[in-house]
C-alpha cells in the first residue's frame, strides 16, 4: 500500500532537526543574512550532529542514512534559513557525493571522513561564464604534464567554494577531444588551497546571502594525476547523474520555504489585529493561506515520491524533475503571499519573509531552471 | 578529571531519571474529573532539565574514557517510550521503562517509592536527575531518592567531577557556588547551567531502535500496588482555578525622578 508517512526514525530525525534549526539557525539568521556573512558556528554544530554525512556509510565517517534522510534535513533547515540549507546541500550533494560515488577507495578515504564531519567543505566547479545549463559547453581546460594535470580557466558561481574551511573544489575540465571530435570533459579533485588557485571576491547576490557563493579562477594550477574523479571522458555524465539526485535536494530544500512562508504567515496572522480582530479571521487572508499549505504540502509529496522511487532504483529523472519545478514554484509563490499578507513589515529585509522573498527566487534556476525541468518532463513525454 | 575509581573498580553504572512532561510551551490543563494533568490532549516532550542531567551522564562516561554505562530510567506510560527512545539516541546504552496502569496519578512521594524500587535492582554509582520538572515543579526528588535508599543528595550541581570514589558538584546557589563532595554510590541532580545537551546524531537515532529497553511492571520491581496511583496517594488535588488573566503593568510617569521610581519598583520585586 501507498504510504507517505515517515518511520519513527525518520521523524525523529525530522523533529532533531526542527528543533535545532528553531533554537540554533533561525536566532542568528537575520544577523548572518544582514551582514552577508558564513555562519561557522551554525555549520560546525551541524558538523557535530552528522548531518553533513547524513546518505554516507559509516565506514567514511557518514551516518549511514539515506538521501531521503538528507532532504528531511533540508526541509526543516530550509525553513528557517535558505542559505543554510544550500550549504548543507551543496556540501553534501556537490562536494562529499562525486567523491562517494565516482571516487576510488583512496580518494574516499582521503576526503569522505573530513567532509562528512563537516570540519571541510567541498565545492562542485561546473558552471562558467558562458555557460549555465548548457554544462557541454566548458571552455577550463586540464593537460596532463610530467604527471600532472595543468588546469587552466575559470568557473561560475560556485557554492561553498571560498570559506575558511573549502578544502576541496572538484572542476570540471576539457581534457581533449572525442574521436567523435566533441570535447572530452573530465573531473579532477583539486585541493585547496592551491598555487595558482583564486576564489574571486563573493558576488552581491540578491539572496543566499550567507551561502558562501565565488568566481574561481584557475591559472597553471597542478594536481597529481591521480585526481582525476571517475573515468577520463565522463566528467559532464557523472555530473548529469549528481544533478538528477539533486534536483531532488532542491525540491526539500524548496518544500522547506514554502512551508516557512507558511509558518511565518500563520503566526503573522493570529497576533496582527485590524479593525479590531486578527487579520487571519479574513477570509481574504485565511484563504491565501490555506492555499499555501496546500502548496507546501504538494512540494512535499512530489520530493518525496522522486526520493522514494530513486532509492528503490527505479527510474525518477522526470519525477524530480517534477519535484523540482513543482516545489520552486511554490517556494516563489508562497514567498509572494507571505510577503503581501505581512503588508509594510514584509517589505522590511529583517522580517523572515522578506528573506524568504529575496531567497526563493534563485530556486527556479538553480540546478536546473523551470525551463530545464519542463524540457526534461516533454522530453520523458516523448516530445 | 582522572578516571573514575583508579583501578578499583571498571566501569561505573550511571543512573538518569528522565520524564516525560506536556511541551513546555504548550497550554497545560487539569483534567475537571481526577484533577490530574491532562497528557493526552498536548505534545509530549522531555522534561528540559533531564536532557541536562542525560548529557552530564554522557559526559562522565567521555571523561571516563568509555568506561561506563548510562542507563535511562522514566516511569511513565506507553507513549514515555518516545522519550526514553531520544534518551538512547543522544548516546545512553540502555533503558529501563516501569509502567503500570496501577501508577498513574502516584504524586511526589509515591513516586520516589517506586522509582527507589526499582533502583534497588539496578546496579549504580550514580544517580543523575533534573533539578525540576516542567510539569508538577516539586523539585524534591532528588531528596526523596536519597531519604529512601540512604545514599547522600547533591542538589543542583552546575559542575560534577568524579574521582576515585567520590563524587564532587558545584552546587548552583543565588550569591555563587558551594563546592560538595560525597562518597559514591550518590544521587545527583543538576540545574540548566552544567552543559549544553547534544542534538542526537541520525546515527544515534537509529542506534537507538536496538538497545537493550525492559519494561517494568509494579509486580516486576516488588512495588507495592496499593501504595502508588491516585486513589492512595497522601496528597490529593482538591480544588483548582485557572490562572487569573494578567493584570495591566504600572506605568511610571517621569516627573524628573522616572529613574529612582523605577529603581524602587524593581527593589519593592526583589529584582534589584
Amino acid at each position: 500500500m501507498l504510504d507517505t508517512r515517515l518511520s519513527e526514525e525518520q521523524e525523529q530525525l525530522r523533529k532533531t532537526v526542527e528543533a535545532f534549526a528553531r533554537e540554533v539557525v533561525a536566532p542568528v539568521a537575520a544577523h548572518h543574512d544582514a551582514t552577508k556573512t558564513f555562519p561557522y558556528d551554525v555549520v560546525r554544530q551541524m558538523g557535530q550532529m552528522g548531518l553533513f554525512g547524513l546518505p554516507f556509510p559509516e565506514q567514511y565517517g557518514g551516518m549511514g542514512g539515506d538521501y531521503f534522510a538528507l532532504c528531511l534535513a533540508l526541509e526543516e533547515l530550509g525553513r528557517v534559513d535558505q542559505s543554510v540549507a544550500i550549504t548543507l546541500e551543496a556540501g553534501v550533494s556537490l562536494g562529499a557525493m562525486p567523491v562517494f560515488r565516482f571516487g576510488t577507495e583512496e580518494q574516499k578515504q582521503e576526503w569522505l571522513p573530513m567532509l562528512c564531519s563537516g570540519e571541510a567543505l567541498g565545492a562542485f566547479g561546473l558552471t562558467e561564464a558562458g555557460g549555465g545549463s548548457d554544462a557541454g559547453a566548458t571552455r577550463t581546460t586540464a593537460k596532463l604534464d610530467g604527471g600532472q594535470w595543468v588546469i587552466n580557466g575559470s568557473k561560475a558561481f560556485i557554492t561553498n567554494s571560498g570559506t575558511d574551511i573549502t578544502k576541496l573544489v572538484t572542476v570540471t575540465a576539457v581534457t581533449g577531444e572525442r574521436s567523435d571530435s566533441r570535447k572530452e570533459i573530465s573531473s579532477i579533485l583539486v585541493p585547496v588551497p592551491a598555487k595558482g588557485f583564486t576564489a574571486e571576491p563573493s558576488y552581491n547576490k540578491v539572496g543566499w546571502h550567507a551561502s558562501d557563493t565565488h568566481p574561481l579562477s584557475f591559472d597553471d594550477v597542478r594536481v597529481p594525476e591521480e585526481n582525476l574523479l571517475g573515468v577520463r571522458g565522463r566528467g559532464y555524465a557523472n555530473f548529469l547523474h549528481i544533478l538528477d539526485e539533486g534536483r531532488i535536494a532542491i525540491s526539500a530544500l524548496s518544500t522547506g520555504a514554502a512551508q516557512g512562508c507558511v509558518d511565518e504567515s500563520v503566526k503573522y496572522a493570529k497576533q496582527r489585529e485590524a479593525f479590531g480582530k486578527p487579520i487571519g479571521q479574513n477570509q481574504a487572508i485565511a484563504f491565501k493561506i490555506a492555499e499555501m499549505e496546500a502548496r507546501a504540502h504538494v512540494a512535499r509529496c512530489t520530493y518525496y515520491d522522486a526520493a522514494a522511487r530513486m532509492l528503490v532504483g527505479q527510474p525518477f529523472k522526470k519525477h524530480a524533475a517534477i519535484a523540482k519545478l513543482v516545489s520552486s514554484n511554490a517556494a516563489m509563490d508562497n514567498a509572494r503571499d507571505a510577503t503581501q499578507i505581512h503588508g509594510g513589515y514584509g517589505f522590511m529585509n529583517e522580517y523572515p519573509v522578506a528573506r524568504h522573498y529575496r531567497d526563493s527566487k534563485i530556486l527556479e534556476i538553480g540546478e536546473g531552471t523551470s525551463e530545464v525541468q519542463k524540457m526534461l518532463i516533454a522530453r520523458e513525454l516523448g516530445l | 578529571m582522572q578516571s573514575a575509581y583508579g583501578g578499583r573498580r571498571t566501569s561505573m553504572n550511571i543512573v538518569v531519571l528522565v520524564k516525560q512532561v506536556p511541551d513546555t510551551w504548550a497550554e497545560r490543563k487539569l483534567k475537571a474529573d481526577d484533577k490530574t494533568l491532562d497528557r493526552a490532549s498536548v505534545d509530549v516532550v522531555m522534561n528540559e532539565i533531564d536532557e541536562y542531567a542525560v548529557e552530564e551522564a554522557l559526559k562522565l562516561k567521555e571523561a571516563a574514557g568509555g568506561e561506563a554505562s548510562v542507563t535511562i530510567l522514566t516511569m511513565g506510560p506507553d507513549r514515555a517510550v518516545e522519550t526514553i527512545r531520544k534518551a538512547l539516541s543522544m548516546g545512553a546504552d540502555k533503558a529501563v521503562h516501569l509502567s503500570d496502569e496501577a501508577l498513574a496519578g502516584s504524586d511526589a512521594i509515591q513516586t520516589s517509592y517506586a522509582i527507589a524500587k526499582v533502583l534497588d535492582t539496578l546496579e549504580y554509582d550514580l544517580v543523575i536527575c533534573g533539578s525540576e520538572a516542567t510539569d508538577s515543579r516539586m523539585s524534591v526528588m532528588a531528596a526523596l531518592l536519597a531519604e529512601r535508599t540512604g545514599k547522600p543528595q547533591l542538589s543542583g550541581a552546575r559542575k560534577v567531577t568524579v574521582d576515585g570514589g567520590n563524587v564532587k558538584i558545584e552546587r548552583q546557589t543565588d550569591n555563587g557556588y558551594d563546592v560538595v563532595e560525597a562518597p559514591l554510590p550518590a544521587i545527583l541532580s543538576v540545574v540548566e547551567k552544567i552543559n549544553e545537551p547534544r542534538y542526537p546524531s541520525f546515527k544515534g537515532i537509529m542506534a537507538a531502535k536496538s538497545k537493550p529497553l525492559t519494561t517494568l511492571t509494579t509486580a516486576d520491581a516488588g512495588i507495592e500496588a496499593d501504595k502508588v496511583g491516585l486513589a492512595n496517594a497522601p496528597s490529593q488535588v482538591v480544588e483548582f482555578s485557572n490562572k487569573p488573566p494578567r493584570q495591566a503593568g504600572q506605568i511610571v510617569k517621569d516627573e524628573g525622578d522616572g529613574g529612582a521610581k523605577v529603581a524602587d519598583f524593581l527593589a519593592s520585586q526583589k529584582i534589584i
